[in-house]
């Protein structure tokens, strides 16, 4: 495959950092602070790019790390700021990640957190909450790595390796929206399968109203349930594209011995039909009609609506296993995916874009790791696609100056409304994007057209 | 219940009336306390964001640059090179052998791309740990390239955003000095501190414009390279916001003797001040700038007058917070409020110093509390134990008031809603009137005392979760 231009600069990356990924992961554990280890920029910028999405208040604590610290290594502001986060939020959890700081400076944080638990325990009156800690450098990946990382992490350090077998069963849903955590509940729920979904920020990141502020809002994966994986009958891991040694599923196979099913996100009617396959055969029944019917409808749908996207090109970027989804799903409805990029640089995205377009026919896409917008749009360019399909990154370069219709996908979506109740997966998700799709190209078709056609 | 305070930040908060004025302020930030302030590369980011013809490099690894793309509605007539986010990107083996080639690389590769009339570049706090040299490099890049490349000394670590402002005046004071300033109109100003969110700064040249006042540089609100080289030339610099540009001001009286004047534009008194500020300025020069200035502020306020008591009629007797950026937003919000029968019953900010507080105090009602570097647990509480009709704050701070019922309006360097003059104040009290009398507050549970459902109930025997 063409290689893209070396260009040393960015320019409007097609990812974000480390550490955004493993404090979206933390907020989806119950009663969980996110606490950035470095100066307090970075856990300011988080916050304010992930309220941007989700419209749902997000406390991320930093150890606010000065000069001399950064100089003097930040242990005392890590064991001070911990202290006052357990203090005042109660947090049953803390989930601390580093940043490219004090990555660099080389903080050893495993280390601090043991003394910490040492010195402090009296301090708080022998009540200390789970430490969990991932080590997120932004040099080491995107801000997947670090969603994958924290995961990982939950699993690994909070597993009880006495845990009671049970009938149970593992999610590693992936970076998904928080209706498509729901979604996935309620699939698992119809099948009369019990489920630990881990992250789950379902709730957490898109809560009700509230009558009294929270400091930790209701919601995320039960701690207990989270110790309790080791006992699990099995854990099913959504992600084509997770690195080696970033997976909470294999993890729990290496050291606990939990099967595992590695399956790609599921966006679309055969990364479904995979899902459901495996749940049928852990449930060991058919799946629930409602199903059977959801999968008939967007059937239907595809067949309704297979003139409107036949041939068309769809230029598809954001985090690696979303874009392997989309591409997935855009190829079983026709529409061809002639570029499909991420900033990410997990090595495994080509593997696993060949794997679900092999069996259609014509040119595979172009496949880009590592890239920015700037690549993207000059890529883009050529191929002429008639849609853009991402999150809102793509908007301006991509789409507006294009005049392309752009599907708001993935995250972060900041200029829309309703970004965290975006469905993307199961049946039901596969048809509301397809919904999207045809609507938007029908849209750009009035929009195009001399006369105000009212019936298309 | 819990004390929300932490011990640490006690003397960051005052209340009116209850002890004798004291705050500290000026802090580093409390590790674990959330605090809604960023760094210092954020204050220079911003203060130099929207210089439109300018190549704004952050060195430093993807985050930093990504979390600063085009998160502004600072608006341009012009090129919007500042609309582009561009970094080094920095990897693990730029971390290890330093980033300084990368660096240069990738200024020369930018510069030959987009052609800007100026580069800054932004260190971040990596940088500073691995300690490039960046005035080498742009030192080498600005002899080869013959356009200016400013290093932006504005490592996160070095202290909160305060630092990042004079970072960012010392960056822009290289280039100030270096244009022509012939024809220049004796009657002429810089306008300072201004960063024409959705268009402001054109709101206010044009009652210059109608005063007969040239605008020399826009500093830097759709601000352009050139204009910056030559606002020396300016006979005065009105200087907007006690923070931003302050620095840059003194300097330029220091080196050039160009005095100043800090000025806000928001709410009618400040708004009217400012531009009698200016007006006396020049009396002497153009004796009849006062009269065309009187006529100016006459027929705006004779236009916005009943508007705003058709607002007003609601908002009556409705309370209000306040936590923004700068200390000086804070007065004219005070005052913008009360013309609309508010009470303003907590006022805060990031990088507020003793005397604004100080002049915070003076100006609020008792009672009043009065915060420094806040977070979100004191300002849930504060909403709550006021019992606020309307917060206004930022990003950040929306959704803690939406939570809690709270109306909420924006006035921090994102919004897409022009705020400034007397256009502004009419487009503020809209928004103020537009969320506080919404009909949704009679449902939210706060304000119901109903909550929608109580956590943890039981869930009724056989009632599953349906899709
Ligand atoms: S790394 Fe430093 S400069 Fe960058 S956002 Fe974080 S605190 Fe600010
Ligand atoms: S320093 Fe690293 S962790 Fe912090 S914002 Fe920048 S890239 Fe992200």
């Amino acid at each position: 495959m063409k290689k893209a231009e070396p260009f040393v600069s960015t320019t409007n990356a097609c990812k974000m950092c480390t550490p955004l990924g493993a404090a979206v992961a933390f907020k989806g554990l119950e009663g969980c602070v996110p606490f950035l280890h470095g100066s307090q920029g970075c856990a300011t910028y988080m916050r304010r790019y992930i309220i941007s999405h989700f419209r749902e208040p997000m406390d991320i604590a930093s150890s606010s790390l000065g000069e001399k610290d950064a100089v003097y290594g930040g242990k005392a502001n890590l064991m001070q700021g911990m202290l006052n986060v357990i203090g005042k939020y109660k947090a049953q959890a803390v989930g601390i990640a580093t940043t490219c700081l004090t990555e660099t400076i080389g903080d050893d944080v495993s280390q601090i957190l043991h003394e910490f638990k040492k010195e402090c325990l009296a301090e708080l009156n022998g009540d200390m909450p789970a430490l969990i800690h991932v080590s997120t450098p932004s040099y080491g990946g995107s801000h997947m790595e670090g969603f994958h990382a924290a995961v990982r992490s939950m699993a690994d350090q909070l597993a009880d390796p006495a845990a009671a077998k049970h009938n149970g069963v593992n999610l590693f849903p992936g970076f998904v929206s928080a209706e498509d955590i729901r979604h996935l509940q309620d699939i698992f729920a119809h099948f009369g399968l019990s489920v630990t979904v881990l992250p789950d920020y379902s709730e957490t990141l898109d809560g009700p109203a509230l009558e009294d502020y929270q400091n930790i809002p209701g919601g995320g994966t039960p701690l207990d349930a989270v110790r309790a994986m080791p006992g699990a009958r099995v854990s099913i891991e959504c992600g084509r594209t997770i690195k080696a040694g970033l997976s909470a599923g294999k993890v729990l196979q290496e050291k606990h011995g939990v099967a595992l099913h590695s399956l790609g996100l599921p966006i679309g009617l055969r990364e479904s039909d995979a899902l459901f396959a495996t749940l049928e055969s852990l449930a060991g029944c058919a799946a629930p009609r409602r199903y059977a019917l959801e999968r008939g409808q967007l059937l239907d749908a595809m067949v309704d609506g297979h003139k409107y996207v036949a041939g068309k090109k769809a230029v598809v970027y954001g985090e690696e296993d979303l874009v392997v989804g989309m591409t997935s799903f855009l190829s079983e409805i026709g529409i061809k995916p002639v570029l499909v990029a991420t900033g990410g640089e997990s090595g495994l995205l080509n593997e696993a874009v060949s794997v679900v377009t092999e069996e259609f026919p014509g040119e595979p896409p172009q496949v880009r790791d590592g890239v920015d917008f700037y690549q993207i749009v000059a890529e883009a360019e050529a191929l002429e696609p008639d849609l853009v399909i991402g999150n809102s990154k793509g908007y301006r370069e991509l789409a507006r100056a294009r005049n392309i219709p752009l599907i708001r996908v993935g995250f972060p979506i900041h200029d829309r409304f309703g970004s965290q109740r975006v469905l993307h997966v199961g049946y039901r998700g596969a048809l509301n994007l397809y919904d999207m799709i045809v609507n938007a190209l029908i849209e750009k078709k009035q929009d195009d057209s001399p006369v105000g056609y009212g019936y298309i | 219940m819990e004390p929300v305070i932490f011990e640490e930040r006690k003397t960051q908060i005052h209340r009116k009336g209850a002890e004798p004025f004291s705050i500290s302020c000026n802090k580093s930030s409390l590790a674990g306390a959330v605090s809604q302030r960023a760094c210092v590369f954020c204050g220079s980011r911003v203060v130099l964001y929207p210089i439109a013809d300018a190549l704004h490099l952050v060195h430093g690894p993807i985050g930093c640059a990504v979390y600063t793309w085009d998160i502004r509605g600072a608006m341009s007539s012009g090129p919007e090179l500042h609309r582009l986010s561009f970094s080094t990107d920095l990897r693990e083996k730029d971390v290890i052998f330093g980033g300084e080639k990368k660096l240069y690389q990738a200024l020369v590769e930018l510069i030959d791309r987009h052609g800007p009339n100026a580069a800054f570049v932004y260190s971040t706090c990596i940088v500073g740990i691995i300690g490039d040299d960046l005035k080498a490099v742009c030192k080498k890049v600005e002899a080869e390239k013959g356009i200016p490349v400013i290093p932006v000394q504005s490592e996160g670590f070095k202290g909160n955003k305060r630092e990042g402002y004079l970072a960012a005046c010392q960056a822009m004071f290289t280039l100030v000095g270096t244009g022509d300033t012939s024809a220049i109109s004796p009657l002429s100003v810089n306008i300072l501190g201004d960063f024409n969110l959705a268009g402001e700064i054109w709101i206010i040249q044009d009652y210059l414009k109608r005063m007969g006042v040239e605008v020399v540089a826009n500093i830097t609100g759709d601000g352009r390279v050139e204009e910056v080289r030559r606002a020396h030339g300016a006979a005065l610099n009105l200087v907007q916001c006690s923070g931003a540009t302050m620095d840059l001001a003194k300097m330029m009286k220091e080196k050039y003797g160009i005095p100043f004047k800090k000025v806000s534009y928001f709410g009618i008194e400040d708004m009217s001040d400012a531009l009698y500020e200016v007006a006396r300025f020049f009396e002497d020069k153009d004796p009849d700038i006062m009269v065309r200035t009187q006529d100016l502020v006459r027929e705006e306020l004779t236009a916005l007058y009943p508007k705003l008591q058709t607002l007003r009629k609601d908002l009556e007797g409705k309370k209000a917070a306040i936590y923004v950026g700068g200390a000086f937003k804070a007065f004219s919000l005070i005052k913008s409020f009360r013309h609309l029968g508010m009470d303003v019953v907590m006022v805060g900010s990031q990088t507020g110093t003793e005397e604004d507080y100080q002049e915070l105090a003076e100006i609020t009602d008792e009672g009043t509390i009065i915060v420094d570097d806040t977070n979100p647990l004191e300002l849930s509480a504060f909403i709550k134990e006021k019992d606020v009709d309307i917060f206004v704050g930022g990003v950040k701070e929306r959704p803690i008031a939406y939570k809690l019922g709270v109306g909420f309006c924006d006035h921090n360097h994102e919004r897409k809603e022009a705020l400034e003059g007397f256009l502004g104040m009419y487009n503020f009290a809209k928004e103020v009137h537009a969320t506080v009398t919404s009909p949704v507050w009679n449902f939210t549970p706060r304000r119901r005392k109903s909550p929608i459902a109580a956590p943890d109930v039981a869930v009724c025997a056989g009632e599953e979760r349906t899709s």
